[in-house]
Formats: C-alpha cells, structure tokens, sequence
C-alpha cells in the first residue's frame, strides 16, 4: 500500500489502471487526513471521475494529491492536469446528462457536488487542470 | 568483433578442463541457494549450458539476438524460467551465470600470458551479456505470471451464485472496470438462461465507491438482464455509497435496489409468492 507521505504526491494518468491507482492514493490521504467515510466515498468517487475525464477527454496527463489546511481544518486537494483540447463550453460542459463522449454525462457536474470546493481551469487547445477540496467537518 | 577461432587457448584450456570447472561451478551455484536446487539438477543444467557455450568462446556478446545465440538462449530462457516459478530471485539466477565467470578466472590467473587475459576478457563481456538476458527473461516470465493470476482473479472474483431456486447472487468485490463488468454480464446473462431464474441479485457490498461508470456498467446488465425476461435488484447498498449516487446524479430509474442481500432474497421470494413465516417454537 502507498506509505504515508507529507507532501504532494503525483502519479501519471495514461491508462485505465491509472484511474485506479489514482482512486487508492486519495483514498490514502483521505484515510490519513480522518475525512468521515462518506466524505471519503465522495472524494474518492469525484477523483475517480476526474482522473477518467483527465484519460479520456484530456487524453492522458497526471493527478496530484495533497493534505492541505486553511488554518482551522485540515483537508485532502487533488488536481487533474492535462494538456488535451480543452473544453469549449463551460456551462453545457457541467450540464448534468451532456456528455461529449458516450458517459452518463454526469462526471464533471457529480464530481463538483461531492465536494466542498471546485476550481476548473480550461483553455481551448492548450489543456484543463480541475482542483477539488474536501475539507474535514 | 572477433571470431570464435582467436580465442583457440581459451577454448582448449576450458574444454580439457570441463569436468572440474563445472563440479566447481555447480558446488558454488549449490551453496549461494542454499539447497534449495540439488547438486544434480545444477549439473544438468550447467552441462548444457556448457556445452552450448563453447563454440561462443570469443564472441563478445554484443549481439546475443544473432542466430548463433539461439541455443543458448532458449538455454538461459529456459533455466530463468524455472527459476521465476521456484520463486528464485533476479539476482540468484543472473549469479548463477557470473559464478562461472569466476571460476574461469581462477582456472587461467596464473598462466601467464598476454593473449589469453584478452580472450578471457571477452569471454567474461559475454558472460555478463548472458547474465543479463537472465534478467531480461526473468522479467519476461513474471509478467506472463502477473497477466494469468489477473486473469484467473477476473475469473475468481464474479461467481455466480444460486441462493434458491430461480433467484441467482452475483456478490461484487473490489474495483469494477470494464473488463470485469463484461465478465459479470456474460456469465450472469448465460447462468440465467442456465438456470431459467428470474430473479437476479447484483450485490454491491464490495465495491468500495461508485462512480459514473460503475453505475452505467450495473445499468446495462441491469437493461440486457430485463431484456431476457429476468429481474435484477441491485443490493448492498452501503449509507455512503446512497449519499454519494445522490450527490452525483444518477438516476437508477425503476430499478430495484435494496440495503442487503437478505433484503434483495426476501423481496425476489415474495414476487415469487413465496412468503417466510416463523415457526411458533413451543
């Protein structure tokens, strides 16, 4: 099993068992930061959304992990990178049921409701980087 | 490159010399193993080897894939081979080439002259490119190993299971990507037409989340499933996998769900009229 680490952790996403590795190492941390365990399904199913996003859509890239705190809590933050074609339209990209690809088109939008905070930097050409927070109650 | 009659010396010195240099070799092998390959299975192995080495005396072994390799590679294949299965290391099978290295070494150290340390030393850069290809064929058999036990575990893990006449279980453990999905379909779509249930149960206790693809994967077998004229009830559906499927949006429409298998049994016996009563105990 992935040892405990402090810092951030990276690990490439380029093939489908990626996703999974990707899903055990947030699911680590969260064990590690003591999430309760339905913030912990939910952070951990958000990443594995994300990180298959980041393989399908972003055609491959990398997650990063890490425990983070604003002072008063502590909290695991995982971002998804990757330099894929971007996506055009935010609004009907985080529709729920729209779906580019042939998903239940609920990834994206599902992911951003299982957790606490959810920042999407995308440019069209250039890639998407997708951080989500969920912090301790 | 050199050809195999520069290193004439070296050839005749190993040839006459064969039958205690592999004694040694084989009593050094044996004991870095520490019995766990009998003197004799050594000595079989390293004879052919031996003799398959021979006419390689002066190759460098820059080019092991040439076809004058072939019988020593499917040698040193073989050997690497039976090691991985007998759970030897990397390093134990690559030290059971380099150890005659040492022996030829101890074999030509006082003889004093100029040519043989020259072919000794290429005859040693082909021992370490045979050591190494060791290496290369021991990689090679674990992963073919790796690639069986992953394919016996997708069978092991997606029984299909009858808990009463017409209701089958399919318990899922662990993660469920595709390949593991298309097996659990399969073999739940032929067991029912196997059995002639109409009833089956999806248990979810095992799967630790469920995410967009999971779901779409239990909602198809669910649909193919109802297309042959059976039920599904999906069961075993823990509080945080409920509040997660929720927060994400999935819709399981009319699909039949239930918190336990106990629940999912009992719900497909009533459709089937049958009813559990508790016998009055006197």
């Amino acid at each position: 099993m992935p040892p405990r680490s402090d810092g951030p952790e990276q690990i490439p996403i380029d093939a489908d068992d990626d996703v999974v590795r990707v899903r055990q190492l947030v699911r680590t941390y969260a064990q590690q930061t003591k999430l309760s365990l339905v913030d912990q399904t939910k952070l951990v199913t958000a990443a594995s959304e994300l990180a298959r996003n980041t393989l399908i859509y972003g055609g491959g890239g990398f997650a990063r992990v890490e425990e983070v705190s604003d002072g008063r809590r502590a909290g695991v933050r995982a971002s998804f990178h990757d330099e894929g074609p971007g996506i055009p339209d935010l609004t009907l990209a985080l529709a729920d049921g729209w779906s580019s690809g042939s998903g239940l088109g609920l990834g994206l939008s599902g992911a951003r409701r299982l957790v606490d905070q959810f920042d999407l930097d995308t440019e069209v050409g250039r890639g998407t980087v997708v951080t989500v927070t969920k912090w301790k109650r | 490159m050199t050809d195999a009659g520069d290193a004439q010396r070296l050839t005749e010195l190993l040839r006459a010399n064969a039958d205690s240099l592999i004694d040694r070799w084989v009593g050094e092998v044996a004991s870095l193993l520490r019995g766990r390959a009998t003197r004799t299975e050594l000595e079989a192995d390293f004879r052919e080897f031996f003799a398959a080495l021979l006419p390689l005396v002066g190759n460098d072994g820059k080019d092991t894939g040439a076809p004058e390799f072939a019988e020593i590679r499917s040698l040193t294949e073989e050997y690497s081979r039976a090691r991985v299965r007998a759970g030897f290391t990397p390093s134990e099978t690559a030290s059971s080439v380099f150890s005659l290295k040492r022996e030829v070494f101890a074999l030509t150290e006082n003889e004093n002259d100029p040519e043989l340390f020259r072919q000794v030393m290429v005859f040693s850069g082909l021992l370490d490119a045979l050591g190494l290809l060791t290496f290369e064929f021991y990689a090679r058999a674990r992963d073919e190993i790796i690639r069986e036990q992953s394919e016996q575990l997708l069978e092991l893990t997606t029984p299909v299971v009858k808990i009463w006449e017409g209701v089958l279980a399919v318990p899922l453990v662990g993660t469920l990507d595709s390949a593991r999905t298309q097996v659990v379909m399969e073999k739940l779509l032929e067991a029912l037409v196997e059995t002639g249930s109409e009833h089956a149960i999806i248990d979810i206790t095992g799967v630790f989340a469920v995410d967009t693809q999971v779901a779409q994967h239990l909602l198809k077998t669910v649909v193919a499933a109802r297309l042959m004229g059976a039920e599904c009830i999906v069961s075993g559906i823990r509080p945080q996998i409920a509040q997660t499927i929720v927060a994400l949006g999935i819709e399981f429409g009319d699909i039949m769900t239930k918190a336990s298998l106990a629940d999912a049994l009992r719900y497909a016996l009533r459709r089937d009229g049958v009813d559990l009563v508790h016998r009055e105990v006197r």
